[in-house]
This record gives C-alpha cells, sequence and structure tokens, in this order.
C-alpha cells in the first residue's frame, strides 16, 4: 500500500498476504481499474524487455522493406526507411515509460513538498510561495519547455527536470488546497496537543490524508508527460532521433506518409491512447481503494 | 495542602490586530492542585476554549495572541518555555481531551497506532512495546474486545468509543495534569456519564488534576471540585462547588442556576432565562461586561469595572452588588 507506515511488529499483517488482499480487491471491486493497470504492466513489461522482445533492432534499416503495411512478418508495417514499426513502438514504450515516470513522479514530489508545506504553515510564508507559483505558471507550459530544451540542448535528462518542475509547481495548488481543509481538523490540533514536531505532523497526520489528489495527480501527470514528450518530440524538440518516441515516430514519418502508410501513425498513436488511458482508470481505483474510510471493511 | 500543578495568573488572549483587536481572555487567574477537578463554566464565547488552548500554547498565531499573564506549571512559566520544552510538556505531563470525538481522532491512521503515539513520541517506549500498552489503555477505558479493536479506523468507532479512545491516549504518558473542553458536549447523555465518570475515576488513579471545561452545570455540580465562572473573557466567580451552588455570590452565576430546568419544579412552570445578548467582545463596555444584562446594576457598574475579591477562604467574585437579597 502506498500509505505503509512504519506499523509496530506485534499487529504487523505479513506484507505479502496484504498485497495480495489488495490486488484482489482491485480485480473484485474495480475491473475497469484493474484492466487499466494490466494495460499498463504490458507496456511496462513491452519497455523493460524491448531488446528481448523486438524482432529487430530500432534502427535496423531493410531498403527493399519500405512502406510495408502490417503483416506476420512485420506486425504493424514498416516505415519509409524499412524500419519495423512494431520493434519501434516497443523501444518507444522504453523512451515513454521512462519519461512518463520519472517527470510524473518528480512532479509529485515538488507538488507534494510545496504544496503540503506551503499549506499547513500558512500565513505570510505560504503568501510569498504562492505568488512566486503563481509567476512561474504565468509562462505558458510549452513556451517554457521549448525555450529551455533549445537552450540545453534537446536530451531525456531535460525533458524529464523541465517536465517535472513545470508540472509539479502548477500542481502544487492542488495539493496546498487539501493540505488547508485537513489542516483545519481537530486531529490536527490534537495531534499539537500531544507534542507532536511540525515535521511529525507533516508527515504522518497531514501526508497520509492528501494521499488521494496526490495518486490522482500522479496517474494524471504520467499521462500529461507522456503525450507532452509526443508534443516537444512533434516540435523536434523531443527526444533527438533515431531514439524511437511514440510522438517522434507520430510526428515524423507518421505525418508525412499518413496516405501511403496510415499504419504509420496509428500504431505509436493507439500506443499513446491505450497507456494514458490505462494509467487515468488505474489512479482513479487506486484512489477509491485507498480511502481511508472504505479501509478495514470488509 | 499540596502546592499547585497548574498557576494561571492574569492571562490575556487576544485575537485579531489594530481595530479589530478582540480580547478573548482578560485577566484570567486559577490553580489547580494534584487529585482536583477544576470546571470552567461559561456559555459559548466567553473564553473557556481559548483559555484551554492557550494553557498549551495552541492558540493559533497569528490571528491569536497571547499577550499577558503567566502559566505556571510546576512552577515552571510555560508561556517562556522554548519550543522544545513546551513540546515535551504536551501529551507528556499535559495533556488534552477535544471536544469534537468525531473529527479529533486522524481517519488515515489506526486508533492503536494514535494511541501509541505519544508514547512512542515522548520516548518512553518502543513502537512495539507502545502498542501492546495501546491496547491495554484501550481495555482501561472499557472498549470491549480492545485486542481487536486496537486495529480499527476511527470510523469503525461510535462517538462514545472515539472520545473513550481520545481518553486512553491523553492517559498513556500518566500526565500530571489533563484539560478536557467539553468532552461530552457531543455525546448523548447516557454515554456523557460514563465518559465523566470514567475520567474521574482515571485522574484520581494516578493523581492527576483535571480541568473541565463545559457548559454543563449538571456536569460541574457532579464532578468538580471548584469551579470557575467565565463571562465575556474574565472570570466572574470563583469558589469550592459548594460555595459556587449553595451559595453563588454573582448576579450571572445567580442567573444561571435560576435557568436549569428542576425535576422538583411544577409541571408547567417557565424557566427563568437571563435577558438580553452575550456582548461583543470587540465593543466591551466600560464597566461591568455583565451590566447590561444584570438585574442588581448600579450607576458604579458602567463605570468602573470590579476586581475579583475574596468572599472568605477561596471564594471570589467580580461584582459590586449585594445579592444576598
Amino acid at each position: 500500500m502506498t500509505i505503509a507506515l512504519d506499523r509496530p511488529a506485534a499487529s504487523r499483517p505479513r506484507r505479502g498476504s496484504a498485497t495480495m488482499k489488495f490486488i484482489g480487491r482491485l480485480f473484485r471491486e474495480k475491473p475497469l481499474g484493474a484492466a487499466g493497470a494490466v494495460i499498463f504492466l504490458v507496456f511496462l513489461f513491452c519497455g523493460l524487455f524491448a531488446d528481448v522482445l523486438a524482432p529487430y533492432g530500432y534502427n535496423q534499416i531493410s531498403p527493399i522493406n519500405r512502406l510495408k503495411p502490417p503483416s506476420w512478418q512485420f506486425l504493424f508495417g514498416t516505415d519509409n526507411l524499412g524500419r519495423d514499426v512494431f520493434s519501434r513502438c516497443l523501444y518507444g514504450a522504453q523512451l515513454s515509460v521512462i519519461i512518463g515516470f520519472c517527470a510524473a513522479g518528480l512532479a509529485t514530489i515538488v507538488s507534494v513538498v510545496i504544496g503540503v508545506v506551503s499549506g499547513y504553515i500558512g500565513g505570510r510564508f505560504d503568501m510569498i510561495v504562492q505568488r512566486m507559483v503563481d509567476a512561474w505558471m504565468s509562462f505558458p507550459d510549452l513556451i517554457v519547455l521549448i525555450v529551455v530544451v533549445s537552450v540545453v540542448g534537446p536530451g531525456l535528462l531535460p525533458i524529464i527536470l523541465v517536465l517535472g518542475l513545470l508540472l509539479g509547481i502548477g500542481g502544487s495548488r492542488i495539493i496546498r488546497g487539501a493540505t488547508i481543509s485537513v489542516r483545519e481538523n481537530m486531529y490536527v490540533t490534537a495531534t499539537q496537543s500531544m507534542g507532536a514536531s511540525t515535521f511529525r505532523i507533516l508527515f504522518r497526520h497531514i501526508l497520509p490524508n492528501v494521499m488521494a489528489p496526490v495518486i490522482i495527480l500522479f496517474t494524471t501527470r504520467v499521462g500529461f508527460v507522456i503525450l507532452a514528450e509526443s508534443g516537444l518530440s512533434f516540435l523536434g524538440l523531443g527526444v533527438p532521433p533515431p531514439a524511437p518516441t511514440w510522438g517522434g515516430m507520430l510526428s515524423g514519418s507518421g505525418r508525412t506518409y499518413m496516405l501511403q502508410g496510415p499504419w504509420l501513425a496509428l500504431a505509436p498513436g493507439l500506443c499513446l491512447t491505450f497507456v494514458v488511458y490505462a494509467t487515468n482508470v488505474f489512479g482513479d481505483a487506486l484512489r477509491d481503494l485507498l480511502d481511508p474510510r472504505m479501509r478495514g471493511t470488509r | 495542602m499540596h502546592s499547585p500543578v497548574l498557576e494561571v495568573k492574569n492571562l490575556a488572549v487576544e485575537f485579531g490586530s489594530g481595530a479589530g483587536r478582540v480580547r478573548a481572555v482578560d485577566d484570567v487567574s486559577f490553580d489547580v492542585r494534584p487529585g482536583e477537578t477544576l470546571a470552567i463554566v461559561g456559555e459559548s464565547g466567553s473564553g473557556k476554549s481559548v483559555t484551554a488552548l492557550s494553557l498549551l500554547r495552541l492558540v493559533p498565531t497569528p490571528p491569536g495572541r497571547i499577550c499577558a499573564g503567566e502559566i505556571l506549571f510546576h512552577g515552571e512559566d510555560l508561556l517562556k518555555a522554548s519550543e522544545a520544552s513546551i513540546r515535551s510538556i504536551r501529551g507528556n505531563r499535559i495533556a488534552m481531551i477535544f471536544q469534537e470525538p468525531m473529527s479529533s481522532l486522524n481517519p488515515a491512521l489506526t486508533v492503536g497506532l494514535q494511541i501509541a503515539e505519544p508514547l512512542q513520541l515522548h520516548g518512553k517506549l518502543t513502537w512495539a512495546k507502545a502498542f501492546e500498552r495501546a491496547r491495554e489503555l484501550l481495555g482501561k477505558v472499557r472498549i470491549p474486545d480492545a485486542a481487536r479493536r486496537v486495529n480499527a479506523h476511527p470510523h469503525q468507532f461510535s462517538g462514545g468509543m472515539r472520545q473513550r479512545a481520545m481518553i486512553a491516549m491523553a492517559l498513556a504518558c500518566k500526565p500530571n495534569l489533563i484539560i478536557a473542553d467539553e468532552p461530552t458536549t457531543a455525546l448523548d447523555v447516557t454515554v456523557q456519564a460514563q465518559i465523566l465518570s470514567l475520567l474521574k475515576n482515571l485522574t484520581k488513579e494516578t493523581n492527576a488534576a483535571l480541568i473541565l471545561i463545559t457548559h454543563d452545570l449538571g456536569v460541574v455540580a457532579r464532578y468538580a471540585d471548584r469551579v470557575c465562572v467565565m463571562y465575556a473573557g474574565r472570570v466572574v466567580e470563583s469558589g469550592s462547588a459548594q460555595d459556587i451552588y449553595a451559595n453563588p455570590q454573582h448576579p450571572y452565576t445567580l442567573g444561571l442556576m435560576a435557568s436549569i430546568p428542576r425535576l422538583d419544579q411544577e409541571a408547567g412552570q417557565r424557566l427563568t432565562p437571563i435577558d438580553g445578548q452575550p456582548p461583543d467582545l470587540a465593543a466591551l463596555p466600560k464597566g461591568c461586561a455583565f451590566e447590561p444584562r444584570c438585574r442588581f446594576a448600579m450607576a458604579r457598574c458602567r463605570r468602573e469595572r470590579p476586581a475579583l475579591e475574596s468572599q472568605g477562604g477561596r471564594h471570589y467574585r467580580a461584582c459590586f452588588a449585594d445579592v444576598s437579597c
């Protein structure tokens, strides 16, 4: 479970059984979310083992097989250079999953740190932090992305950092709002009256109670980041070729040869749609299941 | 007689600033001794909850501010204590119970974890031992099947059970003083009596002092040794429960007594309310705050504010009038 606390040994259920029980509940109570999780895992698996699964190299050119439609030999057909689209999609999953997870993870961490601290401390500190967030949010995302990437140069790391910070700072608003409403609860004062430090209150008492928006934020961000990376690649500012990304495949050969070979655009486009959809429904299911009010019920 | 556990001298708490400044607590003094139960009585807005919060410096700042006074706990002024030392007192030597059991437990954590937390926090026990102790404490506050309930979440508890859990939490570190801020307001009457008796018995066991904040005079009569009556942020009368009930000396206390329904009164007889409204704290009169509602009011009451004066022994009141007639 995400909100794993350092439970004392005496009461700790065997971790394996608790996880299994949770997965069981996911499938029983949230079949759609479970489907999302499965789809996502399939893509994750494909991405991680692209080297083994891909029948061809992602940059393996075969001039005699240019623009071949899908067949048993080339599952998703080939592109204008005769590269296997299926293999490229698999390798693309690798990049998209890395970017999606790292940037969304970074964004969520940034959001939680800024949002929880700013919301809990409040007062003048909150005012100053929020005005800085306002200033940052007043820049259109894409402009900041383009500027930074053109200065630093395209590559995996700058994209992850920029997307992570960009979304993280904007998303901190949501977490701040949730924190403020949690902060007003009597149990926060009660915890204070027990002698807990601010740090302890933040981590043990506020954070678990804002976990629902945090999970939602993370899963929607995964989809958003994958799309944003595709957008950047589409503009030629993504991970540079010949590394295959879904966005790059859509924009490059996909667009140019759309009429001669629609599969060039369809394959990466469908991959994108599936992953984004899967993370979203999985996130929703996770939020519902991790709601403390529903926990412990049979 | 023992020396007091807690001595509050001339405490004043303000909210807001500039023209909108409101003195919620003004010149409040009282003390409690070990094993004693002090009730602070007053209507809503009389400053009793703010007094309770300020004892542990929990008044939200801003907008609130403790602007004068001393809070001596075993002789140490809590208002001058460092943040770290006040933290080591909170929950450890002075514990607090709040009025809304529904919201004073964290919904995301199990009840056992929350009871064990102060024990672990103040370095008394390791997590495993603290958890074991939490189970004992739950049994002690008479929650049936404590061994299983210790792993339950607060939403699986009823209001009375949650308040019991809060009491267990407050008692965990065996504090010298427990402050209970309207502990039974949100509970129904039968549960109220159980909770208060439990609280009283458990404090007697450890010889802890208890400050009971309430607006329920029935509760006061039954459980308090001493009583402080507050009105508009000030103490208007204080004394032993016996003094206050048998010989009330302040018109406000008299009014409160008269407005309690009694079983022995004739059927159909109307209650005697106190006329008027509690004053606006932002625009208090120069004289006595109760003067506009007082049936003993004199010209002097409008000009001067009466100070707390002894009526013999530890019975004090702040009034010029002779109410004995």
